[in-house]
Parts: structure tokens; C-alpha cells; sequence
């Protein structure tokens, strides 16, 4: 019964005064909605590196990725126990008429590699056009959409390790399997690249930046990541191996810092709103001063007075909160439009929006902290002398 | 007439409105100076990546790679393209009459990061007496040079402070070699402090490399870029690129510098929305408080434009000391080191938050203006109160 | 003399103002019977409202002692001080003192909140209340809907809802015209003579005191001789 007049009192309280109400509510969205957004591009960052498949190992140079491996080293990876097949590949760096046109690029050993990436789905007549065709090129089906490639497309590509202006004609457009796989990539043929570059820089050709392994079980993933590694140990180029995930965090890894500071901004702006929200009740409050000193002359206790602060703010935390909910969606949906290149996925995670109005609630249990506090303390006879 | 008329409400009127209401001020204050805080902390992110990177090197130094290369790492230059390098005009000359230039070969080299949080891929140059001699901004200050022909290696202050976190006598194993750490040098907070410096030979033989990866040139005098650049574009099979040393550090940080400002200004713009909401709150809660305050003055005699410019004060006033208290808390901000991969690069690079004057004052235009567009609807609404009205009301 | 509702003996209240004290009761002894009718007069200052404030127990005595029904309401503790207001004390202020969101059923219907009623009890004792005032046709209208008049009297409507033994009133018509005060008055004098409530009004209207059975005047703290008398 009280608490159903606690809800009627803040819902009437709310709509008291309008604007404040209103920009109060606007705040607060705006506050859940970037929360949420930047709460979901650190998530999707990680996401990323979530598909990586733990059947699969990544070999590279022990030094660093800069340093490539002899291509000699697949027949001897081949041969390691528990290794089912393995394929490679080499980042490329082109340029695509202008810098800023940035998409990953890979040398990549036609024959093999799509055997050992199932989750890019190419139509068997495209694949084996693209295998004939040693100019040829698969590219993925946004990256296509993106500059408007057909296939039969000549795409011209300026090299930067590998020197000189390449030509490559597209031979097939791959799918990705579900919605979480990257179809934003180039691949080329590693055998072309390495015979043209032969001639002109002998120092980098038959070289290989990552091998391909996939094994028999995953639950051995450890264990012939391993023994890969000891089998060049001491040797020109050592190696390092992990799956796929493994490899794919450390490149996160390398951009941590810069993910905690969204993270960090992510919280900041709650604390922000917070001091909004505090400050609008702290407002309503000192305004109904003698409207609670009445209540508690009429016999209410304290416990009621607080119970109608922090029920309106409460009310207003939490519709602002919702609000904020509902426009997360929208707002992530067009900001995936605008940032198509950077993200494989874009989706606000359910946990996401258990925080968001996790946070909500703490808006406004803090914000009516002060006001219910000051309320206990004030004496009815002064607040009951007290002027709006 | 009297003053009061000709100046407008006096500044200790506005403030003391202010303070009268200590809560809800110092609410509204804190949220700007929250966003202020944010605001500040992304520009001298921003300033200390481009004092890092730009910084690096000098003006008078060229740097040659291979044509289309665009990083070190990336390039090879054939001992060959070197010596033919060493005999074009307009170089400096050094002590012994020969050209100064330096061959230098780069390599990333992986070291785990202390914080245990994957590996970092730091940036490890082989140079000569001549390239330390080139960069003068580069101090030994503990321990000692790497001697020539050694396995003796010197880390960047950055290294030696940072994630990687590298001592003197540390023993660092790479291309088949214990490489021992003998001294840590300082380049004055440039992009060279996040490197390793060895001897460049040594660096060759234990990659098993063939070819350099950039040379580094002294110029003669300012003016001899031209002369020298027309000089290599002359030679057919010298397919290089020139850039001048500042110029070729600064445009490695591009990317990521202006990743950092679009990242902090669209933050900074969404947060700056709340903290006008916030001031607005305030704001219209000051003009309602003091409605019969605002018929009385009327009634004296203050015109409207009065009333809007005390208002419009006040909300500058509020602006201007969230965006102090924003500063002093940005400040402490200078003693961060951030440690990241330059995605340009794919190398780590060290940097330190910077606050300059500029940023200052930036930071507090931003500040009053988020007061001002905070205050100007409600004062306005204040001036337009009929004088009756107001007077009437409780 | 009939048995003492209210009994005051050696009733002070000191205020701090900053680290000076101000005096405002000093040693009040005062009785007032059950069913009185008691107006408290003086110039602004002498203490009266405050002499108010203790009686209906939203404020404390420095010292001294004050007995309701028996009751020594000094001691009781803030929680049970508020239960002892719901059930004895109903409150009229000068400024009426209505919940603006409520409307004029809902305000009347507030104290009942505290009480074990159920919604139709309620309803129906809000009615008589309100019709008794005069005001059954306006119980859906706010109190910005409200002259000063209706509005005291809905506050009136409020006070005596829970059936209070004691009716306690600060300024009641000093915000209102020559008629609503009127009016005002004629309801208080209603409730005292036809249900039998024990009044205390705090005024400095002798027009207005003079409705009341008797006068007692304070000055500077004290009350002056012979006015606690009947």
C-alpha cells in the first residue's frame, strides 16, 4: 500500500518539473548509450579474436613476425606427430591506389589454403578458376562490395615489401560461413609473388610469414605446438607456435592500452552522469524540503521519506536507463555502418546491457544518496520553515 | 547614473550565487571537470605521441629506404645502392673527410612484457659510431656505449622503464646470440627511446642478412636536399625514397595519432552533451530560485541585457573552475607512460602525456563554452520574466 | 478542574545560533484539559510556536517535562515520537501545507496511509471528512485548483481524519481573507464543540484567539501571570 503511493509520489514528482526531468533523462540515455557503445567496441574487439578456431596452430618466427621462415620448414611441420595438414601464407602490404584504402592482403599457398579454411566458402568453378589463373585473386565478399570488384576485376596493387606495381585479376568471391568470419581479406597466390620477387630480391624470396597447421585433435594443441617448435629449435630461424586464438590476442595484446583507456572512459562516463543526476535531485529535494518535513510532522518516518527519494530517483535513473537501452541498438547499428572496416562483428552482448542497467540503478541509488541523508538530518521544525 | 547600471551585476554577485549553493555547484562542476579531465588527458595524448615521434631525429638527417617501402623494417638497400649513396653530392663531411653516413639495420625483435600481457615487438637498430654521432639528443646515461664490434647492446630509457623494463647486464637472446645490455641512453623522450641499439655488422651477421635496411645521411647545410635529391633521382638503379629524418618519424605516427584525436573527440563530444545538460539543470534551477530576485533588480533599474549577462557569468564562472579542477587533475596525468604497438610500424613505442600552454588554454576555452552553452537558454528565460510576475512569485 | 490532557512543568528550550545559545522557553508550566480550547498569543519572537512544536512533538525540550495523555513525549524515541503523531496529532499550518501532486482526496487520504485501513475504510472515512468541510465536491481538484480557503480547509480535513485527540494549529488563517478565515474558524470551532477535540492555536489575531475558550500569552520566553489560568 505505502509502497504503491512511494511510485504514484514519483511518478508525480517526475513530471513536476519538465525540462528538468527532461534534460535529466537525455543525460542519462546519452551516459547509457555511450557506455554501452564503447562497453561493445572493446567486446568486439576481443571478438575477433574469439573466431580464431583452437583446431588450428599458427607458426611463425620465433623474433618477431617481421622475421619470415624458410617455406622449406612446411614438408618438416607436415611430418611432425599429429599434424593433419598444413598450408601458409605471407602478408602482402599493398597499396591500393591511395594509403588510406588499408585491407589485409596475403600470399597465400592457392592449393591448400582453402582446405584449411573451410569457414571461407568460394564456389568450386571460382576456386578452381582462381587455382589455374597464377594472377588471380579471391577476395572476400565486403571487401568486394566495398570498392565494387566484380569477378574478371583487374585490381592494381602498389608493393611495399614486395616491390614494384602489381596487377591481380579476381577469380572468385569467398563467403564467410557465418557472420563472424572476416570477409574483408585479399588472397593471392604465394607461388606468383615469389617468383616474381625471386629476380629482383633474392634476399626475401622462398620465405613464409605464418604456416597453417591443423591437427588431428585440438585437445593436442599444446603439445604439438611444441614439439613444431623443438623441431627447429637451434636452428637459422626458430619458431613459435600457439593456436590461432592465442596468436590472434597477442596482436590485441600489442593495442591493450588503448582498450583500457576505452574501457576506462567507458566508466567515466557513468561517474559523469552521475554528478548530473546528484545534482538534479540534490535540486528536487531541497525544493520539497518542507513537503518532507510535513510527512514527518504527520507522522511518516524517516524511512518513508527516503523511501520517496530514492523511489523518484530511481524511476528517473531507470527510465533514463531504459531509454538509453533501446537507442544502444540503433546507435551500434549505425556506427557498425560507419566503421564496417574495422570490426568483423558488432554486436551489444546481453552482459553489455545487464551493466548498462546495472548502471543505471547505481545513477540512481547515488544520486539520492545525499538528498535522503540530509533529510534524516533536517528537523522538522526547519523544514518546515523552509522556502522553496 | 550609477555604476551598477553602466557595468552590469557586479562579478562578486555572480560568484557568491554560486557558492550560496555549494552542492549543486560542486555537482555540476565535478561532471565538466570530469569531461574537461577526459578532454585535456586525449589532447596531451595526442601532443606527447607527436613529441615523441616528431621529435625524433634531425631536421639536417635524411633518411633513405627502399622506393614503396615506407618503414625501415620493411626496406633493403644493397651494400651496393649504399656505397653508391656515400659518393652523391651534398653530404656533410666528417672528421675524416668522408661523407657522414650510416647503415643501419632493423629488426623487430619479440620481449615478453613484464605485465605478462603478451609480447611486445620492440624496435632493435644496428648503427655505426658515425649514426650515434648524427643524433646528438642521444645521452648514455648509465652504463656504457655498445663497443664496435661486440655483442653489447644499449636500451632506450623507454626500455628500460617501461613494460619490457630492461637492466644493465640483462642478457637478451635474438638471431641466434646472447646480446649483453651494458648502458641505457636517453634520447629526450623520442621515438628512439623505445629502441635498442647495437652494432650494425654485428646485427648483420647474426640476422645472416645480406642488405641494410635504411641508410641515414648527414646534409651538408640546409639548403643541400635539393642538390642531393636531384643527384639520386639521376641514378636509375637507386630505387629509394628520401625523406628528411623528422619528417620520416613524425609520418610514422601519423595513423595512430589521428586515431587517438577522432577516438577522443568523438568521446569528447558525447560527454561534453551531458555535462551541458548538467550546467542547464543548474542553471534553470538558479533562475527559478531567484525569480523574485530577478523582479527585484528589474525593478531597480537593471535591464534585461543585465540580467542575461549575470547569468551568462555565472555560467562562465561555473565552466571556468570545472575546467581548472579539470586541468590540475589532467596534470597529474603527465607522470602516465603508455606503452603500445604502433600499428603503422607494428613496432612498440613508448610515450608520455604532455601538457603544453596551448593545451591549457584550449581546454579552457572548452570549458567556459561548455558553461556558456550551458547558460544561455535559462538566462535568457530569466531576462524575459515579466517584472510583475516575478515580483509576485514565492 | 477536569483531568490535564496536556501537562507542562519547568518546560525550556534552548537554540544554538553558531556557538551562542538563545534562549527561547524559559520554565513554561502549563495545563490544558482535555477538550480546551487554547489559543497561544504573543508578539513574534516570544517563544509561541515553539511552545507549538513541543506539544505536537516535532521538536524537543531542553529540559523539563511534558506529559500528553500520560505520555512523556520527550522520551520517546524518533520512531515511535512519529506513530504517537499519526495516532493523537492533527496538524494545521499557516501555509496549508498540501502535497502539490496530490489531489485533495489524496491529501485527506495520507495520514490514513499509516493505519491499518483498507481502501474502501478509507474511502469512506476521506468523504465524511471532506463533506464535513464542505468540500465533497472538490476532492478530485489539486491544490493550485484551490483558493487559500478550500485549501486550509481540505488541510483541516487532513488533520482530523486519523480521529486525534489533539488538533494543533500554527497561524491558521493568517494567509487568508476576512471570509475563508472565517470559515476556517467556524470549523475549528466545530471540531472542539461537536467531536470534542483538544485545540492549540498559535495566533497574534485577537480577533481570531478570541474564538478560542482561552488565551494564554507569552512574552520573551514566559508565560505572562495569570494567563495559564482558567
Amino acid at each position: 500500500m505505502l509502497y504503491g503511493y512511494v511510485l504514484k509520489l514519483a511518478r508525480k514528482n517526475m513530471l513536476r518539473h519538465r525540462l528538468r526531468t527532461g534534460l535529466t533523462l537525455a543525460g542519462i540515455a546519452i551516459a547509457i548509450v555511450s557506455f554501452g557503445l564503447l562497453r561493445t567496441v572493446v567486446d568486439s574487439w576481443y571478438a575477433g579474436a574469439e573466431l580464431g578456431s583452437s583446431g588450428r596452430l599458427i607458426t611463425r618466427s620465433e623474433a618477431s613476425l617481421s622475421f619470415p621462415l624458410p617455406a622449406t620448414y612446411s614438408e618438416r611441420i607436415r611430418k611432425v606427430p599429429g599434424v593433419r595438414s598444413v598450408t601458409f601464407a605471407n602478408w602482402f602490404g599493398g597499396i591500393y591506389i591511395d594509403e588510406k584504402n588499408f585491407f589485409a592482403q596475403f600470399a597465400v599457398d592457392a592449393q591448400s589454403y582453402f582446405d584449411l579454411y573451410p569457414e571461407f566458402r568460394v564456389a568450386p568453378a571460382e576456386l578452381a578458376d582462381f587455382k589455374r589463373d597464377r594472377r588471380g585473386a579471391i577476395v572476400g565478399r565486403k571487401l568486394a562490395k566495398k570498392y565494387g570488384w566484380k569477378v574478371g576485376d583487374q585490381v592494381p596493387l602498389r608493393g611495399t615489401i614486395y616491390p614494384g606495381n602489381w596487377s591481380f585479376t579476381i577469380r572468385g568471391i569467398y563467403q564467410g560461413a557465418d557472420d563472424k568470419t572476416d570477409e574483408n581479406q585479399f588472397l593471392m597466390h604465394w607461388h606468383y609473388v615469389n617468383e616474381t620477387i625471386k629476380a629482383l630480391l633474392p634476399s626475401l624470396a622462398d620465405k613464409v610469414g605464418v604456416f597453417i597447421v591443423d591437427i588431428r585433435d585440438p585437445a593436442q594443441a599444446a603439445a604439438v605446438s611444441a614439439a613444431i617448435d623443438s623441431s627447429f629449435k637451434n636452428s637459422l630461424a626458430e619458431t613459435r607456435t600457439e593456436t590461432q586464438k592465442a596468436f590472434q590476442l597477442g596482436f590485441i595484446a600489442m593495442v591493450d592500452t588503448i582498450l583500457l583507456a576505452i574501457q576506462t572512459v567507458a566508466y567515466v562516463v557513468v561517474l559523469i552522469i552521475m554528478a548530473v543526476m546528484a545534482n538534479t535531485m540534490a535540486m528536487a529535494a531541497r525544493e520539497r524540503m518542507r513537503e518532507y518535513a510535513t510527512l514527518k510532522a504527520l507522522g511518516f518516518s524517516d524511512g518513508f521519506v527516503s523511501l520517496l527519494i530514492f523511489g523518484e530517483s530511481l524511476a528517473l535513473s531507470l527510465a533514463g536507463g531504459l531509454l538509453g537501452i533501446l537507442l544502444t541498438f540503433p546507435a551500434a547499428a549505425s556506427f557498425f555502418r560507419a566503421t564496417r572496416d574495422l570490426f568483423v562483428v558488432f554486436e551489444v552482448r546481453p552482459e553489455t546491457v545487464l551493466l548498462q542497467l546495472g548502471s543505471a540503478v547505481l545513477i540512481g541509488l547515488c544520486a539520492a544518496l545525499a538528498p535522503a541523508l540530509n533529510s534524516r538530518r533536517i528537523r522538522i521544525v526547519d523544514g518546515l520553515r523552509a522556502v522553496t | 547614473m550609477s555604476a551598477p547600471l553602466g557595468s552590469g551585476l557586479s562579478l562578486a554577485y555572480v560568484a557568491r550565487n554560486l557558492i550560496a549553493r555549494k552542492l549543486t555547484t560542486l555537482l555540476t562542476a565535478a561532471g565538466m571537470a570530469l569531461v574537461v579531465f577526459v578532454f585535456a588527458t586525449v589532447l596531451m595524448m595526442a601532443e606527447g605521441l607527436r613529441q615523441t615521434l616528431g621529435g625524433t631525429g634531425s631536421y639536417n638527417n635524411l633518411v633513405i629506404i627502399r622506393q614503396g617501402s615506407q618503414t625501415e623494417v620493411q626496406s633493403t638497400i644493397t651494400r651496393e645502392q649504399a656505397n653508391m649513396v656515400e659518393s652523391l653530392p651534398g653530404l656533410a663531411s666528417g672528421a675524416g673527410g668522408q661523407a657522414r653516413i650510416t647503415r643501419e639495420v632493423l629488426v623487430l625483435v619479440n620481449m615478453p612484457r613484464k605485465d605478462g600481457k603478451g609480447l611486445a615487438n620492440v624496435v632493435v637498430r644496428g648503427t655505426t659510431p658515425v649514426g650515434i654521432e648524427m643524433r646528438p639528443q642521444v645521452k648514455i646515461t648509465a652504463g656504457s656505449l655498445f663497443r664496435p664490434g661486440s655483442s653489447e647492446v644499449v636500451v632506450g630509457s623507454a626500455m628500460a622503464r617501461g613494460k619490457v623494463g630492461l637492466k644493465i647486464g640483462d642478457r637478451l637472446s635474438f638471431g641466434l646470440r646472447e646480446w649483453t645490455v651494458v648502458g641505457v641512453f636517453d634520447a629526450g623522450g623520442s621515438g628512439f627511446d623505445s629502441e635498442i641499439w647495437g652494432d650494425s655488422e654485428q646485427m648483420m651477421q647474426a640476422f645472416r642478412r645480406q642488405a641494410y635496411s635504411s641508410l641515414v645521411v648527414g646534409l651538408r647545410d640546409a639548403g643541400s636536399y635539393a642538390l642531393f635529391d636531384e643527384a639520386l633521382q639521376r641514378q636509375p638503379q637507386l630505387k629509394l625514397d628520401t625523406k628528411r629524418e623528422v619528417q620520416f618519424y613524425a609520418d610514422q605516427s601519423e595513423n595512430l595519432a589521428n586515431f587517438i584525436s577522432i577516438l577522443g573527440q568523438t568521446i569528447t563530444i558525447i560527454f561534453s552533451l551531458g555535462a551541458i545538460i548538467g550546467a542547464m539543470i543548474t542553471m534553470y534551477a538558479s533562475v527559478a530560485n531567484r525569480t523574485r530576485e530577478i523582479g527585484t533588480l528589474r525593478a531597480l533599474g537593471f535591464r534585461r541585457g543585465n540580467i542575461v549577462m549575470a547569468f551568462l557569468q555565472e555560467a562562465m564562472l561555473l565552466g571556468l573552475v570545472a575546467g581548472v579542477f579539470g586541468l590540475i587533475a589532467a596534470a597529474f596525468m603527465q607522470r602516465v607512460e603508455i606503452s603500445t604497438t604502433n600499428v603503422q610500424t607494428f613496432s612498440e613505442v613508448v610515450f608520455r602525456l604532455i601538457l603544453t600552454p596551448g593545451i591549457v588554454v584550449e581546454v579552457l576555452l572548452f570549458s567556459v563554452l561548455m558553461g556558456v552553452l550551458g547558460g544561455v537558454l535559462p538566462a535568457v528565460r530569466a531576462s524575459r520574466l515579466e517584472i510583475v510576475d516575478a515580483l509576485r512569485s514565492v | 478542574m477536569a483531568s490535564s490532557l496536556i501537562s507542562i512543568r519547568e518546560l525550556s528550550k534552548t537554540y544554538r545560533r553558531g556557538n551562542q545559545p538563545v534562549p527561547v522557553l524559559l520554565g513554561i508550566d502549563l495545563e490544558i484539559a482535555a477538550g480546551d480550547y487554547v489559543s497561544l498569543m504573543g508578539p513574534s519572537g516570544s517563544g509561541k510556536s515553539t511552545l507549538l512544536n513541543l506539544i505536537a512533538g516535532i521538536d524537543k525540550p531542553s529540559s523539563g517535562s511534558l506529559l500528553i495523555d500520560g505520555i512523556d513525549i520527550a522520551a520517546l524515541p524518533e520512531n515511535d515520537l512519529a506513530a504517537w503523531r499519526a495516532a493523537n496529532v492533527g496538524f494545521v499550518f499557516q501555509f496549508y501545507n498540501l502535497m502539490p501532486v496530490l489531489n485533495a482526496f489524496e491529501n485527506v487520504e495520507l495520514p490514513l496511509l499509516l493505519t491499518g485501513l483498507n481502501r474502501a475504510e478509507r474511502r469512506e472515512h476521506v468523504e465524511t471528512a471532506l463533506a464535513m468541510v464542505g468540500l465533497a465536491d472538490r476532492m478530485d481538484h489539486y491544490p493550485n485548483e484551490l483558493s487559500g480557503g478550500q485549501q486550509q480547509r481540505v488541510a483541516i480535513a487532513r488533520a482530523l481524519i486519523t480521529d486525534p485527540t489533539l488538533i494543533v494549529a500554527d497561524e491558521p488563517t493568517g494567509d487568508l481573507d476576512r471570509q475563508s478565515a472565517d470559515d476556517v474558524l467556524n470549523l475549528l470551532d466545530r471540531l472542539n464543540g461537536e467531536l470534542g477535540k483538544t485545540i492549540v492555536m498559535v495566533t497574534h489575531d485577537p480577533k481570531c484567539a478570541n474564538r478560542a475558550k482561552r488565551q494564554v500569552h507569552l512574552e520573551k520566553g514566559v508565560l505572562l501571570s495569570g494567563s495559564g489560568a482558567h
